[in-house]
């Protein structure tokens, strides 16, 4: 793939392909993560768990734990004294450990210390808990029935988000509309699928001073939740970040067992507690993504043109709210893009269940509706008639001029758009206009090509509080460290946020040294979600470049006697832009700026100004406004091919994703981003992905039973770069690949559709299921025929 | 008898190790506990996800699928040993310089079933490569790069030679 095209000659780094600031510790071994930590007189926790998945808890008696040589300290909810916490201030509904009632299997009960991980385990097997089980609900419809035993008793009707969106007039559009078409999608209970499960070492150096290296993809969470929870100042909350093995959303956003048990557990004895989970641990307890039943009802034009939409969404929250608020917003706030919609209504219903908690996860709500929507668009091309690229091409919105911005009709801003661009690529990439309409049929094997289009909120902003900051040191000798409190979980933000400091102080992205979050010295940072931390963090990177940058020429310009503004630094040469003649070095400059009289010490400070505070908060109940700085807009078409005598559906390599993101700032990163994002979150959940669930229990929690896609599968995807230079982003950009996401689950169900004409309407599309189909598909056609 | 400590002698990344191990110990233990060769991951510890690949006599060998007996007398090459000091691997290389590396935890086993590969078949097949990798599971990079520079690799490596 060629570098992007546009811009390109303007900058020294940004736009090139780069290799990343983190590859070479990650290749050879050396980079550690938090399960690779050991400390002197380190103990080893184990988490005591429920094996029921709704029940009172009526006494749980650790005392023969506690005898038990070697173990050092056991922990119960009890010694957090009623301590809750949650995803924000009115939904903590969720204690450390459960004390009264557990509310999911395997839900931690007590945890353990001890010297060994045997010991522990041994130690946890010899703690007496007695439980009253309780009848529970396992999937929304049940939760919902009147008299459904409750989850939460002070939650009536076991409602954990509900909302009532309504913008225009949608009965008055379906009235008026040629077609409206009403279908209900499903969407599966997925895992987050990283492979490194949850890991934490805590220990206390001083009584008043916790330290915790946990896989945390949003160091700051546990930050705040851990000084509230133990009553500690911030300042003496040190959370060390180690490499992150991924982060999805959820699991490694906030907490889990572990992040409570270890510090606690050191507290205890006074030595580091290490954690670390099992992949077991991880698929039976952890969080996932929300199964939900998507309801969609479409009025359109006799041209195709959409009039209307009506979405109805129940999704099973699990056992606590966690993000479920924000998920249930997301899921329906972009409905109006990337198409033009004038009329949008929503009712969304979030229901408590006794399954382990849902929450955010690549591609966060978005996934969801517009995997129905976007098929539902194939459907609608197909009743009247309408070739999909035509249908989507008709609909899309324009990129709007530079200076105006497009609003939905639920006040979602817009400043730039390539969704168009996007969907033009990729037919042209496949050859749409020439192989459209052709069957091809090999042996059992049936093929088809399927298109889908989809935004992503970038630079998501929930509130003024998700400012972050970064901070520039320069080195005497001309080195930099760059100090941030955002989060690499694997995206490539660290190598995006330090070239935009080498580009902008005109050194090179070696010279720039990254400091990993160490809350005791980086500067507050919301963490890795909402395809947030290229756009905010990045914004905070240039601007304390700027500042660091600022400093340096003053000096340069006393020295070459010209004004700062004639000062420029390129290459880590600086000289005089009207006499490149007179010049110096990067390094001498930088001794000058510090050796002499009087003196200065270089740091450069810049922090997030963009976001909300351009038009408001965005109003969760009502559904209006943005929470997105700027939107990303993707296309895709996928092949597939489908065995029509197993019902097997394998991707082709005919795989294509054209990507507005803005400007890519690293074309390499942006390309690894969509074509994972759209294999492993997206491909994985049309075709493999689903938990199976029994009232409540987690029939395949481990990575044989749980199909997770593999390289013998994988679509050799392409992408193609379309650059729009958004205003509201640091040189343009937006977030990348969390679209791909959500443009991969419909475009393989509209090919399967191409393919075979059937509708797989209930995520995964699973061999089983495609084999049903076809057959009724067959006997159907027999009878009519 | 269980937990009747044993003698292991192995060389791991060159250098020969006499230990005493009980019988039930993996040999994911011995190199991450022991040896603290902490670049081996574990993941799943069920053989499904292939994090914790080495080469052991140069084969690709899922290292929490193994007893650390059954190391005995063998070559153990793990990630620490596969760049030549400061030089990276081709395989290394490729994998840096073309983008394949995201979050990382998989990497390691991913460069370890890459090596033994191109070990044994210097000029594999795509279909080849996809196989050799089936065992490692990533999760977040979508396969594509890796395949691509395990491929730009054994070209590399061909060339080399």
């Amino acid at each position: 793939m060629a570098d992007a095209k546009l811009n390109v000659g303007e900058y020294s780094i940004l736009g090139k392909k780069m290799p990343r600031v983190d590859a070479k510790a990650k290749v050879t071994g050396q980079a550690k993560y938090a399960a690779d930590y050991e400390f002197p007189n380190m103990l080893w926790g184990q988490i005591k768990r429920s094996p029921y998945a709704h029940a009172k808890i009526l006494n749980i008696d650790t005392s023969k734990a506690e005898k038990l040589p070697g173990v050092m300290a056991v922990t119960t909810g009890k010694d957090f004294n009623g301590f809750k916490w949650g995803w924000s201030g009115p939904t903590r509904d969720e204690e450390p450990f459960a004390t009264t009632k557990v509310r999911y299997q395997y839900e931690g009960v007590a945890a353990v210390a001890a010297i060994d991980e045997a010991t522990a385990e041994e130690a946890c097997d010899l703690i007496e808990v007695d439980y009253e089980p309780l009848p529970g609900v396992f999937d929304p419809f049940e939760a919902m029935q009147e008299g459904a035993s409750l989850v939460h008793e002070d939650r009536p009707g076991n409602i954990c988000v509900e909302y009532h969106w309504n913008f225009g007039d949608v009965d008055k559009a379906f009235a008026e509309s040629y077609l409206v078409r009403e279908d209900t999608f499903q969407t599966p209970r997925m895992a987050k699928g990283y492979i490194e499960p949850p890991a934490v070492v805590a220990y206390w150096p001083e009584p008043d001073r916790l330290v915790f290296q946990g896989a945390k993809g949003s160091p700051y969470f546990p930050y705040r939740i851990l000084a509230r929870c133990f009553n500690l100042p911030l300042s003496n909350v040190r959370i060390i970040q180690p490499f992150i093995g991924s982060d999805f959303g959820g699991t490694k956003n906030d907490m889990v067992h572990c992040d409570f048990a270890a510090p606690m557990l050191a507290k205890k004895t006074g030595q580091p507690v290490k954690l670390v989970y099992t992949q077991f641990d991880e698929l039976s307890t952890c969080l996932r993504r929300h199964p939900m039943w998507i309801t969609i009802k479409t009025g359109v034009t006799k041209d195709g043109i959409l009039k209307a939409t009506y979405v109805k969404a129940i999704a099973d929250g699990g056992a606590y709210t966690r993000m479920s608020p924000l998920t249930m917003f997301l899921v329906g706030t972009c409905m109006t893009l990337p198409y033009k919609l004038p009329n949008f209504k929503y009712d969304a219903y979030n229901y408590f269940t006794n399954n382990p908690s849902s929450a955010a996860m690549r591609g966060h709500g978005l996934y969801h509706s517009r995997f129905g929507a976007d098929v539902q668009l194939d459907m609608i091309a197909e009743e009247l008639g309408l070739d999909p690229v035509e249908i989507r091409l008709k609909n899309a919105i324009e990129n709007p001029k530079p200076g105006e911005v497009y609003e939905t009709v639920n006040e979602v801003h817009v400043a730039t758009c390539g969704i168009k661009e996007c969907i033009e690529k990729v037919a042209e990439a496949v050859n749409w206009k020439k192989v459209k309409g052709q069957k091809k049929v090999e042996g059992s094997k049936a093929y088809g090509m399927g298109f889908a289009a989809a935004t992503y909120n970038s630079g998501t902003k929930l509130s003024a509080h998700n400012a972050c900051a970064a901070i520039i040191r320069v080195c005497e000798d001309g080195s930099v460290n760059y100090l941030t409190g955002a989060s690499d979980v694997g995206q490539g933000s660290d190598t995006i946020t330090c070239a935009i400091a080498a580009e902008v102080l005109g050194i090179g992205l070696e010279d720039i040294d990254l400091k990993r979050v160490d809350t005791a010295f980086t500067p507050v940072d919301p963490g890795s979600y909402g395809s947030r931390v290229t756009v905010h963090a990045g914004e905070a990177a240039k601007k304390a470049a700027e500042d660091a940058k600022r400093q340096l020429l003053e000096v340069a310009a006393q020295q070459f006697g010209v004004k700062p503004e004639d000062v420029e630094i390129k290459n880590k040469q600086v000289f005089v832009k009207s006499n490149p003649e007179k010049n110096m070095p990067w390094q001498r400059l930088v001794r000058t700026a510090c050796y002499e009289t009087p003196g200065k010490v270089i740091i450069g400070r810049g922090y997030s100004t963009q976001g909300i505070s351009m038009y408001g908060l965005a109003d969760f109940s009502k559904g209006a406004g943005d929470i997105g700085t700027n939107y990303s807009f993707t296309a895709q078409a996928s092949e597939v091919e489908v065995d029509v005598e197993t019902g097997v559906v394998r991707c082709t390599d005919n795989s294509v994703i054209a990507h507005d993101c803005g400007f890519p700032l690293n074309p390499l990163a942006v390309e690894t981003q969509c074509q994972g994002g759209a294999y492993h979150q997206g491909v994985a959940a049309a075709l493999y992905e689903e938990f199976k669930m029994d009232k409540g229990q987690t029939l395949n929690p481990n990575l044989i039973d749980y199909k997770r896609p593999r390289a013998c599968e994988a679509p050799m995807t392409r992408v193609e770069h379309v650059i729009t230079n958004d205003p509201y982003g640091p040189f343009g950009a937006k977030e990348a690949s969390e679209g791909s996401c959500c443009t991969a689950p419909p475009a393989v169900i509209n090919a399967i559709y191409n393919a075979t004409g059937v509708w797989i309407k209930e995520l995964p599309a699973q061999p089983e299921k495609v084999f049903w189909a076809l057959k009724n598909k067959r006997e159907k056609g027999q009878k009519q025929g | 008898m269980k937990g009747e400590v044993r003698e292991l002698k192995l060389t791991v990344n060159g250098k020969p190790y006499e230990l005493k191990v009980k019988p039930n110990t993996l040999l994911v233990d011995i190199l991450r506990k022991h040896l603290k060769l902490t670049g081996t991951k574990i993941g799943c510890l069920d053989s499904a996800c292939g994090a914790c690949t080495v080469n052991i006599d140069g084969k690709a060998v899922r290292s929490c699928s193994v007893l650390a007996l059954q190391a005995n007398n063998r070559e153990v090459i793990t990630i620490e040993g596969v760049a030549d000091g400061d030089k990276l691997h081709p395989i290394q290389e490729a994998m840096v310089e073309h983008g394949a590396i995201e979050c990382g935890f998989c990497t390691p086993g991913m460069v370890m079933s890459a090596r033994a590969l191109l070990a044994e078949n210097p000029s594999p097949t795509r279909e080849e490569v996809r196989e050799a990798i089936q065992g490692n599971l990533c999760a977040d990079e979508g396969y594509v790069k890796y395949i691509e520079a395990i491929e730009i690799a054994a070209e590399k490596m061909r060339g080399g030679q």
